[in-house]
């Protein structure tokens, strides 16, 4: 059994503003949220730079209970999804949850939390013997990633299939496939998907430093995520979530719901080449894209933008740009193809999800994001990467890709009005 | 890319690493004849804390199973998942060679612990010593994911890879994440699960579970369905599995050891127990519906066998309510009070028992469990031979999912 699957409601919590009004005016201006890390002191740090939400959960309605003891990353989906709920004309109540999915991602979880009280029962590294006298009670809901999934299951009464999706930096796209593919199979009619992370820690800023991964570009802040550029040195931490809601087609046209647009597949392969590195080649992210074509039954040409992982590093960014050619050929050169990362960082396991948000608004709005910073072309990244405007364009079919951290390579192909048929 | 028949996944092959055995021969041995090997904790800068008991891998040569370069790079969960992958791919005839095709095989694995001895070395040295200290490997050790890609890399798997970083029911969810990725077109997946949650940071962090036990004496530690039930003790280890297309099987000319039939998962809330009767009752028909089985067709319920009252009344009547009658007659089972719960790699061992004893024809007992207060026929003391056709494996989470998979012996099909 396959059926379709439609986009009913989005939500996001990004750097540069909540919401996906304040997301978008971020990103069609081309302004960037990057900045000196406040979160903590980064000083000893090579990289001392992120995309910051400025986010005060008191703000937006939770329970002072969420807002007291739940980690940022939750807090973070709480809102997002709320937002998703809400836009989907959805009300959660009026059904008894079994039907309902969830489907969460985060790359490291409740990782900033575990951090903070490891420091207090360890004195400060100074023992392996750690004193449990010291820690928060509490402390099992960061210690168990599914803490995510149920926290927002719980909010909207889902009592169908939860689970949380941690596949490094593509679980925002896998946490969206796998939603995908809950109710095209049957397992669900509705399902709460998207991803979470809060990664700003010096632990987590620390251990991207010690691969020289992050940008250490200090003194700009504003400019340092220069996605496809020649100058590009890296990528800039960020965080922040995303949530949509996906649900059975024929579902939401019988609750007479605005569509906005459908999912028309999604695939994942690993690279099963290293943890960190990428081939100049792409081949397995560029069979990934093949296959959601495929899914679509879509002929290559028909893509009118790629949303690029476009992180910013040396190798992604000539990976990437490989494999979207090597997937559309001459068409590539025809395809707008951006990095939002430039203006939000790269937010770990979140971003895909958040990519996959700016993809559904690209597509209501007609208009490609650009690439923030966007100056010095690079021989090796060749395609058109959309430099610092956004562009208003006829969006039918778009892609997102994503890539990470174990060799995972994937895509999620998004169908708007008109998308499958010419 | 659409096929017109159906694809059902077949284990073919079994790799364990567990407490109570390492190998599938090993691990049976201890599970039918229901040795108990929960004991004081000896990892490291554990033995001060008040959670004393557990079931440890002991006696793990990492070193004699896994090549250094992934070594270095990897915690002891991960090592445990490498280990058991190899196990099964050579149970499976993969072991040697390159893939003929590498994207026609894929891996997937559930984690809920992820890195936590690795995390808590580079924490210390960057709290202890500063950011210099932090060494390259943290960013590849401590994720969840991390299993996943070393094995889809030492092995060259370019299939589908997954990862769900669930509660325990997560472990079954990672076998039907496998199901549908063979249903869509994979030949072949490396799935399950393999934890190391036994650092002294990872198990002050599981001190807050509410179910933990932390009773002293091993023999009383997890004793589920009885009056005396005070909570569930934790596990290391794990099992992964080869799965793949039922006549992809038949062509290599391996033997189908079982079948992945059906699945479903609920969720009614983190200890709530009370509730996960009606969520564990209907993941059980949603199992059944879609394995078209009838209730039965069971031969044998693996229980979740949480080891807390509430969740244990709760586990006895979903099964009761789903399948009625039979419920009181079906022989139940729960091999782990001899080994503990080794978090998402709990369910995927409680499988791997299921699959053996169908293939032994028998059912394995419920170590240290001899008296119990629920009306259920709970395998006790030693194993009962019994000719077995079809299991139900049934998993909860500590966050609240909950979970049944319906396994057949391979060469069953339904009716």
């Amino acid at each position: 059994m396959t059926r379709r699957v439609a986009v009913t409601g989005i939500g996001v919590v990004a750097p540069g503003g909540t919401g996906a009004t304040a997301f978008w005016d971020l990103l069609s201006a081309g302004r960037t949220a990057t900045r000196g890390i406040t979160l903590f002191d980064p000083s000893g740090l090579r990289s001392r730079i992120a995309a910051e939400c400025d986010f005060d959960p008191f703000d937006h309605g939770l329970d002072p209970d969420l807002c007291q003891h739940a980690d940022r990353y939750i807090q973070f989906a709480a809102v997002a999804a709320d937002e998703a709920v809400r836009d989907s004309g959805l009300d959660p109540g009026s059904d008894d949850g079994w039907r309902t999915a969830v489907s969460l991602g985060s790359a490291v979880g409740g990782t900033t939390r575990l951090e903070h009280d490891y420091v207090r029962v360890s004195e400060h590294g100074s023992r392996w013997d750690v004193d449990h006298r010291a820690a928060d009670p509490k402390l099992h809901l960061a210690f168990q990633p599914s803490t995510l999934a149920a926290v927002v299951a719980e909010r909207f009464g889902a009592r169908g299939p939860v689970q949380t999706v941690s596949t490094g930096c593509t679980s925002g796209l896998d946490a969206v496939g796998y939603g995908f593919h809950t109710i095209a199979e049957g397992r669900a009619d509705v399902c709460i998907a998207g991803a979470s992370d809060s990664p700003i820690s010096p632990i987590t800023m620390a251990c991207f430093d010690a691969i020289k991964a992050t940008s250490p570009n200090n003194d700009d802040p504003q400019h340092a995520s220069r996605p496809f550029d020649a100058r590009r040195d890296g990528f800039v931490m960020g965080e922040g979530a995303a949530v949509l809601v996906l649900e059975e087609y024929e579902h939401a046209r019988a609750r007479g719901a605005q569509i906005h647009c459908e999912i028309g597949g999604y695939a994942t392969f690993g690279n099963a080449y290293h943890m960190t590195g990428l081939t100049t080649e792409g081949l397995e992210m560029a069979r990934a894209i093949d296959s959601t074509l495929d899914q679509a039954r879509l002929d290559p040409t028909r893509i009118d933008y790629v949303n690029a992982h476009g992180s910013g590093t040396r190798q992604n960014d000539r990976h990437e740009t490989a494999a979207v050619k090597r997937s559309l050929g001459a068409h590539a050169y025809d395809t707008p193809m951006s990095s939002i990362k430039s203006m939000v960082g790269h937010s770990l396991g979140a971003i895909g999800a958040i990519e996959v948000v700016a993809c559904v608004l690209a597509l209501k709005h007609q208009t490609v994001p650009p690439t923030a910073n966007y100056e010095t072309p690079d021989p090796e990244c060749d395609l058109d990467y959309v430099p610092r405007t956004a562009r208003s364009r006829k969006l039918r079919n778009v892609l997102s890709v994503g890539s990470g951290f174990g060799g995972f390579q994937s895509a999620v192909l998004l169908t708007g009005p008109g998308g499958r048929t010419p | 890319m659409s096929t017109q028949r159906l694809r059902r996944a077949a284990i073919t092959g079994i790799g364990v690493i567990a407490p109570n055995g390492q190998r599938t021969d090993a691990y049976w041995k201890s599970v039918s004849e229901g040795i108990g090997v929960l004991d004081r904790i000896t990892r490291e800068g554990c033995g001060h804390l008040p959670l004393r008991v557990a079931g440890e891998v002991r006696s793990f040569d990492a070193a004699a199973l896994i090549e250094d370069r992934f070594l270095v790079q990897t915690d002891r969960f991960s090592h445990f998942a490498m280990a058991a992958a190899a196990l099964a791919l050579d149970d499976a005839g993969l072991g040697s060679g390159e893939p003929v095709d590498p994207f026609s095989i894929g891996v997937v694995t559930a984690a809920g612990s992820g890195g936590g001895e690795f995390g808590q070395r580079e924490l210390q040295k960057l709290w202890g010593q500063g950011p210099r200290f932090v060494g390259p490997y943290q960013s590849i050790a401590w994720f969840y994911a991390a299993s996943t890609g070393q094995i889809s890399i030492r092995s060259g798997f370019k299939g589908p890879c997954g990862v769900v970083a669930s509660d325990e029911a997560g472990g079954l969810d990672s076998l039907a994440h496998a199901a549908g990725a063979v249903r869509r077109g994979t030949d072949t997946m490396i799935v399950g699960a393999a934890e190391a949650p036994l650092a002294p940071y990872s198990m002050v962090c599981q001190l807050g579970y509410p179910e933990i036990s932390t009773v002293e004496d091993p023999d009383l530690a997890y004793r589920p369905f009885t009056s005396k039930a005070c909570g569930f003790v934790p596990a290391e280890g794990g099992a992964l599995l080869v799965v793949e297309d039922e006549d992809r099987a038949r062509e290599r000319g391996v033997p189908v050891r079982a079948t992945l039939a059906g699945h479903a998962a609920t969720f009614t809330g983190a200890s709530r127990w009370e509730e996960s009767r009606e969520g564990l009752a209907r993941a059980i028909r949603g199992a059944l519906d879609e394995a078209g089985a009838a209730p039965e067709d069971i031969d044998v319920v693996f229980a979740d066998a949480m080891g807390v009252p509430e969740a244990d009344r709760a586990e006895a009547l979903a099964i009761a309510d789903a399948l009625g009658s039979h419920g009181r007659r079906v022989p139940v089972t729960a091999p782990k009070t001899g080994f503990g719960r080794a978090h998402c790699a709990a369910p995927v061992l409680d499988t791997v028992a299921a699959v053996l004893a169908m293939e032994h024809g028998q059912v394995p007992p419920t170590p240290n469990v001899f008296d119990i207060c629920h009306d259920l026929d709970l395998v006790m003391s030693r194993a009962r031979p019994v000719e077995l056709r079809t299991a139900l494996v049934l998993s909860r989470g500590l966050m609240g999912s909950n979970a049944a998979l319906v396994v057949r012996r391979g060469g069953e099909s339904a009716r």
